[in-house]
């Protein structure tokens, strides 16, 4: 079913003080997919997605055990090279966090961290990843204003094209639609299905007809356990586990 | 050749960051090395010329030349005056406080502005303060005395007690007034019989800081409650305090005298510690007692 | 009974509500006026001086003769400018790397560590840390001069400086620990997936943020620093010339204030010029006060 697979979680246990909020996750994703992790909220969804590049680091009190495996990496090995790791990922947040600079140093910023100086060759990366998320046109005459001056549509896809400047495989992105209004959710969710065709995406969500409208493979979960996993049609159309036929039903959200 | 200059420029990162991890470290022992530093030669001076005669009496033969007695005109002295500043303060900061927050909630303009006001005052140096009281008290033809100290330390820490109020009253959910409206009390009501209860803890905190104030300034005091051997017995006469016992007797060549300024260090640094530490302890209280 | 009861106690609420309320918009309009009573008052008192001399020379001439009437305030001004610059520029980097040590590498616990700390350094009084001045500082900051071969008793600029830097650091420090605990952490979180080490983020965006209140803290210092009195006084020297290194004495404006209230009414025009002092202290404390707060709200909206 899973040609090839992208990230393997293995086994993985996380506790936050005493609470366990992650038990026993196992399992694959698959690779240039769109995964979803659906379920309601508080469920673990977020948590697991930090700990795929490790965000779960800034948190106190988080004890992690288990592997997750990115070509054949054990991203939860304390000696991996974690800014390379991050790398690989590009992270889009809840609502927009764009960097205090300007439109143009957010894409670039990535860039230049990893020792890229050449202003040719910023100007057209920066012109190209803008291209990416359609964002390009509306902004093209202002890139040297402040980034909190668009508006939060605006924003969300900036970080977006932020993300990718990095040039990662995987895009992990937590319930990136939520603050935005619905045209915006849209144009979100349109990109992310043209970008699919060259990145690995898992996606938080716990809108169950987003998740029907983009998923390839769907990750359910309720508190803290993978309730059941497969490709998008099969959860859909013929849930095996009676919690989450209840939930596609409606019974939870 | 690429490769080389990678990891070089990671070597470098790396040895930035670990540099400037140095001098953090650096920075916060010093700052905790410097409080140490001031209680410690504190105490090491002063504790030694500790004793029951220099707590019980007043100084005898003048504070400034003789070389026997204690400092209890200070103490006593200082204690009259905080306290008495500290109250008055507490009848204008108390509503005042309250107002803002609750007969004027609705105002965000007018509460702004006052805060506006309140934080201008707070950040107004005690000296000057202490000028504007003497010349008001030359401009009256009043002496020296332990009320215009008092007065001119209210004025003083108003701003500091009802801004420390305030931050407490801010965190009062909108809720609970409300309710306390729904059942039909009035704006005064509210205040004083909810809101009031609901932060007793945080509000002693700020009369407590505010004291802490009071006691150990000795710019505002200098001019307006002057110096005296004696303890004062009626509003009217001028009255010692602590910060300015250690300040006229420290300069003294006398080594007794010297002595009693350095006690006077001691308990005044003593009397600042304690409020410091139930000031603490009574906002952690208010921490766990809070309704959220 | 209850009848009659009830209106009375209506009475007796009304009364109490009313009476209330007065007493507190009495205080409200007490705090409203009180600015504007402090700096008139400090204006007519001082004003007269000016109609006998001239401002460029009451702010620019260093000749301090009260007893010809000669009243130049400049040794007293760059004293005061010294002192206070020299202070954070003491304070301003040790209050920014700890207040970064302490919000992002370091556990809870030492934030707990810390909180009293600058709790007690911001009650010890003025005069306390003058005692530790003249105990400690002094005698340091003379062995300092002999280092470099310069003559000095200790009780300087440097010395009140130092002194004053310590005093300035927990009122700064609380700013800096509040400006960074409030920046988001999805913030760090989006440099950090970009592949930025924890030092690049905080760096290049964490302080990129915090800027303009950072600003504004050191700004909030200088006019908690530049009115500060005793504890200067106390180690600074207070010898009436125009400082022109940091081992040499200086006398300050607050100093000025304090150590001449006793004389001022004997001399004439005296009390005036200390109430121009005053004025000065009042005007440059509210304009560093102010310009902080105004810069730290108008970039709040912008960022």
């Amino acid at each position: 079913m899973i040609n090839g697979s992208k990230i393997n979680i293995e086994h993985l246990n996380l506790h936050i003080g005493n609470k366990h909020i992650l038990k026993d996750i196992h399992v694959k994703i698959p690779e240039k997919k769109l995964t979803v992790i659906l379920g309601p909220s508080g469920c673990g969804k977020t948590t697991l997605l930090k700990s795929l590049n490790r965000l779960t680091d800034l948190y106190p009190e988080v004890k992690t055990q288990g592997k997750i495996f990115n070509d054949n990496e054990d991203i939860l090995h304390p000696k991996i090279e974690i800014t390379e790791l991050r790398k690989k990922m590009g992270l889009l947040a809840q609502s927009p966090y764009p960097l205090p600079m300007s439109i143009y140093d957010n894409i670039t910023y990535g860039l230049r961290i990893s020792g890229r100086r050449k202003k040719k060759y910023l100007n057209k990366r920066v012109e190209y990843y803008l291209r990416q998320v359609s964002l390009w046109e509306e902004v093209k005459d202002r890139l040297k204003d402040p980034a909190s001056a668009l508006s939060i549509g605006q924003q969300q896809r900036l970080c977006l094209a932020r993300g990718l400047s990095v040039d990662p495989d995987i895009i992990l992105a937590d319930e990136p639609t939520s603050a935005l209004d619905p045209v915006s959710s849209r144009e979100i969710e349109e990109l992310f299905l043209k970008l699919k065709q060259r990145y690995t995406i898992v996606m938080v969500t716990h809108i169950l007809r987003q998740a029907r409208r983009v998923a390839d493979y769907v990750i359910f979960m309720y508190l803290g356990e993978i309730i059941e996993h497969g490709p998008a049609k099969q959860i859909f159309e013929n849930p095996k586990n009676p919690i989450t036929k209840s939930y596609i039903k409606g019974i939870y959200s | 050749m690429k490769r080389k200059f990678r990891v070089n420029r990671k070597l470098l990162k790396k040895s930035e960051e670990l540099l400037f991890r140095v001098f953090m470290i650096l920075s916060t022992t010093i700052i905790i090395m410097a409080l140490l530093a001031i209680i410690a030669s504190i105490l090491i001076k002063g504790v030694p010329s500790l004793s029951w005669s220099m707590i019980s009496e007043t100084p005898k033969g003048g504070y400034y030349f003789g070389k026997e007695g204690g400092i209890l005109n200070a103490i006593i002295g200082s204690l009259y005056l905080s306290t008495g500043a500290t109250l008055l303060a507490l009848v204008v900061s108390l509503p005042l406080a309250l107002y803002i927050n609750i007969h004027k909630m609705k105002q965000k303009r007018a509460v702004n502005s006052i805060r506006f006001i309140l934080d201008l005052l707070w950040g107004i140096p005690s000296i000057v303060y202490g000028a504007f009281g003497f010349m008001l008290m030359v401009y009256l033809g009043l002496r020296t005395s332990l009320l215009a100290g008092i007065l001119t330390v209210a004025l003083f820490i108003i701003p500091i007690m009802v801004r420390s109020m305030d931050e407490v009253l801010k965190t009062v959910p909108k809720g609970l007034i409300e309710s306390a409206f729904s059942l039909g009390s009035t704006k005064s009501e509210t205040a004083f019989r909810i809101v009031l209860r609901q932060c007793i803890p945080g509000l002693i905190t700020a009369v407590l800081l505010s004291f802490g104030r009071a006691i150990g300034d000795a710019a505002a005091v200098l001019f307006t409650a002057g110096y005296t051997d004696y303890i004062p017995t009626s509003l009217s006469q001028p009255t010692a305090t602590l910060p300015l016992s250690v300040f006229f007797q420290l300069s003294s060549p006398i080594p007794e005298v010297q002595n009693r300024a350095y006690a006077s260090a001691v308990i005044l640094t003593i009397i600042v510690l304690i409020i410091s530490i139930t000031s603490r302890a009574f906002s952690m209280k208010y921490q766990k007692n809070k309704i959220k | 009974m209850k009848a009659i009861a009830l209106p009375n106690f209506k009475t007796r609420r009304v009364l109490r509500e009313s009476g209330s309320e007065f007493w507190m918009k009495c205080c409200y309009i007490l705090i409203w006026t009180m600015p504007i009573i402090l700096l008139t008052g400090l204006i007519i008192k001082s004003a007269t001086l000016f109609q006998e001399k001239s401002v460029l020379e009451l702010l620019f001439s260093s000749k301090w003769k009260p007893l010809s009437g000669q009243f130049g305030f400049l040794p007293f001004i760059l004293s005061s400018l010294w002192i206070t610059f020299l202070s954070i520029l003491i304070a301003a980097p040790i209050c920014l790397l700890t207040a970064i040590y302490i919000t992002q590498y370091t556990k809870r616990i030492v934030l707990k560590i810390m909180h009293p700390v600058i709790d007690i350094l911001a009650g010890i009084p003025s005069v306390i840390y003058g005692v530790w001045g003249i105990l400690i500082i002094v005698p340091f900051v003379a062995k300092m001069a002999s280092w470099f071969n310069i003559q000095s008793s200790g009780y300087s600029i440097l010395s009140g400086a130092i002194v004053l830097s310590v005093m300035i650091i927990p009122f700064v420090l609380n700013i800096l620990i509040e400006i960074y605990r409030s920046i988001p952490l999805e913030l760090s979180e989006a440099s950090l997936s970009l592949g930025a080490t924890k030092w690049e983020t905080i760096k290049k965006v964490l302080t990129q943020k915090a800027f303009p209140g950072i600003i504004s803290s050191f700004g909030l210092g200088v006019s908690r620093a530049f009115g500060e009195t005793i504890a200067v006084l106390m180690v600074v020297g207070n010898v009436v010339q125009i400082p022109r290194g940091i081992f040499q004495a200086g006398y300050p404006l607050p100093a000025l204030i304090a150590n001449n209230y006793g004389e001022m009414l004997s001399i004439p025009m005296y009390d005036r010029a200390l109430m121009l002092a005053a004025l000065i202290l009042f005007v440059v404390v509210t304009i560093f006060n102010l310009g902080s707060r105004y810069l730290i709200n108008y970039y709040e909206k912008k960022i």
